[in-house]
């Protein structure tokens, strides 16, 4: 599957990136993503301190990843 | 490298996030017809207090948000705020939809600021009509209270003798 993955505040800090394309296998699972990526970039947060965002919109974390997503981790907010 | 090219590559993971896609007149649409968005400049509360008016409300309820120059003992002296702008503007509607079905209300807008901010910079308006005062008070605290909680902005802020530091709504 290829994805799209958006990084901001500290998870863009530790990646150096704002995004970036990735090849997934069929089947990978948000929490499974999230886990390589927290690994290669060192993120400091756990899913549970977490929302996920799935093409725009918040997602649970439960939900399927297809082809062509554009899939974003999204650290506590500070709006407002 | 020299500072400046330390400084742009340091910048860029966070460039598209401080600023938005749209123009600022498709920013204002998107907040009239929708509810809410993000602006990369000063917002023009004027233009949307006029969008609000409407001869059947008495009652017209607005929210400015404000840098302030403390976060607990440390002294701000400025900050940045990110967002993820189609997620804000997405989760903004619901917002401001949620808000129409949960109050008495005719109308209801917001808008959120991104990019760099100096102290007494407005970061957020929200403005309610209704008919009678209190839906309009109640939807304004309401929209603000969501906002906060579910709306995809960051906030860094930069202090006078520490270093900068990511900011939760959660503490």
């Amino acid at each position: 599957m290829n994805i799209t993955v958006l990084y901001f505040a500290s998870l863009a800090d530790k990646s150096h990136k704002g995004s970036e394309p990735l090849t997934l296998e069929t089947g990978t699972s948000l929490t499974e993503l999230y886990g390589s990526l927290q690994n290669r970039y060192q993120f400091r947060q756990q899913p549970a301190e977490l929302r996920v965002a799935i093409n725009d919109e918040f997602a649970s974390w439960d939900e399927a990843i297809k082809d062509g997503d554009t899939i974003a981790f999204i650290p506590p907010v500070a709006g407002g | 490298m020299d500072s400046q090219t330390d400084l742009d590559t340091a910048n860029q993971p966070h460039q598209q996030a401080s600023s938005i896609s749209h123009s600022v007149e498709e920013a204002y649409q998107i907040a009239q017809t929708q509810g809410f968005a993000l602006l990369d400049k000063a917002i023009d509360e004027q233009r949307l207090k006029n969008f609000l008016q409407d001869e059947q409300c008495g009652a017209l309820a607005t929210f400015e948000g404000l840098v302030r120059n403390h976060n607990n003992d440390s002294k701000v002296t400025r900050l940045t705020y990110y967002g993820y702008e189609k997620l804000a503007i997405n989760q903004g509607k619901l917002i401001i939809e949620e808000a129409k079905r949960l109050f008495d209300i005719e109308n209801a807008v917001a808008i959120h600021r991104i990019g760099a901010l100096e102290i007494g910079d407005m970061a957020v308006w929200i403005g309610v009509s209704s008919k009678h005062r209190y839906p309009a008070f109640d939807a304004c605290r309401w929209i603000l209270d969501t906002i906060k909680a579910d709306i995809p902005v960051w906030k860094q802020e930069y202090y006078q003798d520490e270093p900068s530091k990511w900011l939760s709504n959660n503490g």
